[in-house]
């Protein structure tokens, strides 16, 4: 145990590290936008009463939701070039994975959430003459992203953390930096408990806030 | 147009069998060290002692927050330096895992005993039953029977997060599947077809946790979501 | 004789309020005391602090002549093993039943006896088949619980205090919960133990029931006593305006000429 910490070895490449963290935002902000927004019209999707729209739309969620992300990430680096003849750089091939793995898994928050909303909801916004999509946009959405937001905080941090596989191909996020940096220095207790911290401390407040919304927005909303 | 060929992949199909049996061994070790220690973490976390409550807590909410990557890659780097005993692949795994699933199930544990109506505490006390006989007797047994859905689903969240463990060369599936599809250079039917060996595993798995939790609703009280 | 039930300067506060101010009872063996009082004026807590699922601020509580506790630089201390032993001694009837939900009414029964008092199942199983019997349930013995009426759950939860053989009953609020319809076999049951010579202490609304059943009742406001006595007295002759607007207030009972 008498091990001399030496975090001078780490902040020394402070420049790489930040390299690291824009790449962990960038990969953050592109898959929790777009991966949300998918889920939405996926959950969407899921609840029509359509067997066409609804079948092939749980397909997709289950697929997703039963495959890890690791193995998505690395089939879309490795294996859809070969059946497209598209390159894929680590950068598109983590965006395709964790964001199509994001939009099942949200899809099924919204789905839920949705279905959450008394039926009596429904037959109110028809009885004043509104249309399935202005229920659903005016009556039934408001209430229902209430009680999702405490499932949908959860799903971001999950992605925050989920970028990390982006190291696997080699995409510069703050793992892959820190890698770099243990490499370099043989300092991998240092650089990864860095790294650690550096999670730990942006995604503890995420966490308390999700405690902060259940309690509030949780099932019983008044 | 890319012709598929499987030949290549199902030939070399015990390499990913073994690795397969990888796989489920760490999930099994990691379950069954997990769900006792969550067990254990969530009892703390709901302590009087505040230190002890607050110990608890921090473990928990650090192995929630931090990726799993990160964590497996510091259990094996940088825990061998700093205790200098050897770290192979396999043992990294399994603590890795068991801890990180740990916190997540002691939160499960928690929700499922706070969801407990006091009543059942209070009875428990009137008569005369210690804290200790009314969690065994009779707040568990009924706690553990709602928590089976997000026990369930997080036991699936650890098998997929298993294939982290491919990158410190363990041979797991994602490893073998790495290693054949090099071999072959037939990547795509590879990884598609490892892709659709985890889906049958976790669809296996989910199925017998619906089985469990239909039996357990029939006898007595159902399962309350 | 020695009382069943004696308490003396009984305080007991929560946080800044206190619920209790000095409460001094005796319940005599085989005597049925109500305690009436409205919501807030602390009969809950006063029966709680009975058998210490509330551990009172200060004052003393003894069971058949053993003081509870013991006494340390002025104060009372408490062990949980020996309050874990008390509540062996007393049994206790909620408002809203708290059967357990994952076991058989039988096993509800049993439970105690054999996890507590250490007896064999044979054994448990016959005094629970007993106590069942009392309450005119033995056919029940199989079900679980969601599948009784309100007032059955409350004759079995009666059933799994009395299978403890317990030296005094606490009811609190037993049939508050209950559907009018129900109420009835509940305090039938409660009437038949008081006549049996059960040492019980109840808190309930139901005046009629104080009236016809209790050897005294005492009315708490504002955490003391009030007014104590036998029910005749009390309640066709209360001293104080606040009891005569308690009664008042409960205007479905009529008090027999």
């Amino acid at each position: 145990m008498n091990h001399n910490w030496n975090f001078a070895s780490v902040f020394a490449y402070w420049e790489v590290l930040a390299v690291g963290l824009w790449g962990t935002l960038v990969l953050f902000v592109i898959c929790t936008g777009l991966g949300l927004s998918g889920g939405l019209i996926m959950g969407m999707l899921r609840y029509s009463k359509s067997r066409w729209v609804n079948y092939p739309a749980r397909l997709y969620v289950e697929v997703f939701r039963n495959t890890p992300v690791l193995v998505q990430i690395i089939w879309f680096f490795f294996a859809l070039p070969v059946l497209t003849g598209i390159e894929v750089t680590p950068f598109l091939a983590a965006i395709l994975g964790i964001t199509l793995n994001t939009i099942a898994f949200s899809a099924e928050v919204f789905r839920g959430g949705i279905q959450s909303i008394e039926r009596e909801q429904w037959e109110a916004g028809k009885a004043i003459g509104m249309s399935y999509g202005q229920t659903m946009r005016r009556v039934i959405l408001p209430q229902a992203l209430k009680r999702m937001l405490p499932p949908l905080t959860s799903r971001g941090i999950e992605v925050f953390k989920m970028s990390t596989l982006a190291s696997v191909v080699a995409y510069p996020e703050t793992l892959q930096q820190a890698k770099l940096i243990a490499s370099y220095e043989y300092n991998p207790i240092e650089a990864y408990t860095v790294v650690a911290l550096i999670f730990f401390v942006v995604l503890l407040p995420m966490v308390q806030l999700t405690y902060v919304l259940e309690r509030r927005f949780g099932k019983s909303d008044a | 147009m890319h012709e598929w060929d499987f030949a290549a992949t199902l030939a070399d199909m015990d390499l990913l069998l073994l690795g397969l049996w990888n796989t489920i061994q760490v999930f099994v070790l990691a379950l069954a060290f997990g769900v006792p220690l969550g067990l254990g973490l969530a009892l703390g976390r709901m302590s009087r002692t505040p230190v002890l409550s607050q110990l608890c807590s921090f473990v928990i909410e650090f192995f929630r927050t931090t990726p799993p990557l990160v964590q497996l890659f510091w259990f094996f780097f940088a825990l061998p330096i700093l205790i200098s005993v050897q770290m192979t692949p396999f043992v990294a795994s399994v603590l890795t895992f068991s801890i990180q699933s740990s916190a997540f199930f002691a939160e499960i544990f928690r929700g499922g005993i706070n969801s407990i109506d006091k009543g059942q505490w209070e009875a428990a006390k009137a008569i005369g039953m210690t804290r200790k006989a009314s969690l065994r007797r009779i707040i568990l047994p009924q706690a553990v029977k709602r928590m089976i859905p997000a026990f369930a689903e997080r036991s699936i969240e650890l098998l997929k997060t298993t294939t982290l463990i491919s990158t410190v060369s363990y041979a797991d599936l994602m490893f073998q599947a790495n290693e054949l599809a090099s071999k072959t250079f037939r990547p795509l039917e590879v990884y598609t077809v490892v892709a659709v060996m985890y889906f049958f595993l976790i669809l296996v798995f989910s199925q017998i946790t619906i089985l469990l939790e239909y039996r357990l609703a029939k006898s007595g009280e159902g399962t309350m979501r | 004789m020695t009382n069943a039930v004696e308490i003396r300067e009984l305080h007991k506060s929560f946080g800044d309020l206190e619920v209790l101010k000095g409460i001094d009872l005796d319940v005599a063996q085989g005597e049925a005391v109500v305690l009436l009082g409205s919501s807030g004026s602390g009969k809950s807590t006063l029966l709680r602090c009975i058998n210490f699922m509330e551990e009172p601020t200060s004052g003393r509580v003894s069971l058949n002549g053993d003081l509870i506790g013991t006494e340390q630089g002025g104060r009372m201390r408490y062990r949980e093993s020996d309050l874990c032993q008390l509540r062996t001694r007393i049994g206790m009837v909620f408002q809203h039943f708290n059967l357990f939900p994952h076991k058989t009414v039988l096993e509800n029964v049993m439970e105690g006896q054999v996890i507590v008092l250490g007896r064999s199942k044979a054994e448990a199983k016959e005094k629970a088949m007993a106590q069942l019997a009392r309450v005119g349930l033995e056919e029940k013995a199989p079900e679980y619980p969601a599948r009784l009426s309100g007032g059955q759950k409350q004759r079995v939860a009666i059933a799994r205090a009395l299978a403890m053989d317990p030296e005094v009953m606490l009811f609190d609020e037993v049939t508050s919960a209950l559907d009018p319809e129900l109420v009835g076999e509940v305090l039938k049951t409660m009437r038949q133990l008081a006549e049996e010579g059960m040492t019980m202490v109840c808190v309930t609304h139901e005046i009629g029931f104080a009236y016809h059943v209790a050897n005294k009742v005492c009315f708490l406001h504002q955490g003391q006593i009030l007014e104590q006595g036998a029910p005749q007295v009390v309640l066709k002759t209360p001293e104080t305006s606040r009891v005569r607007e308690f009664l008042e207030g409960h205007s479905l009972f009529k008090l027999p000429e």
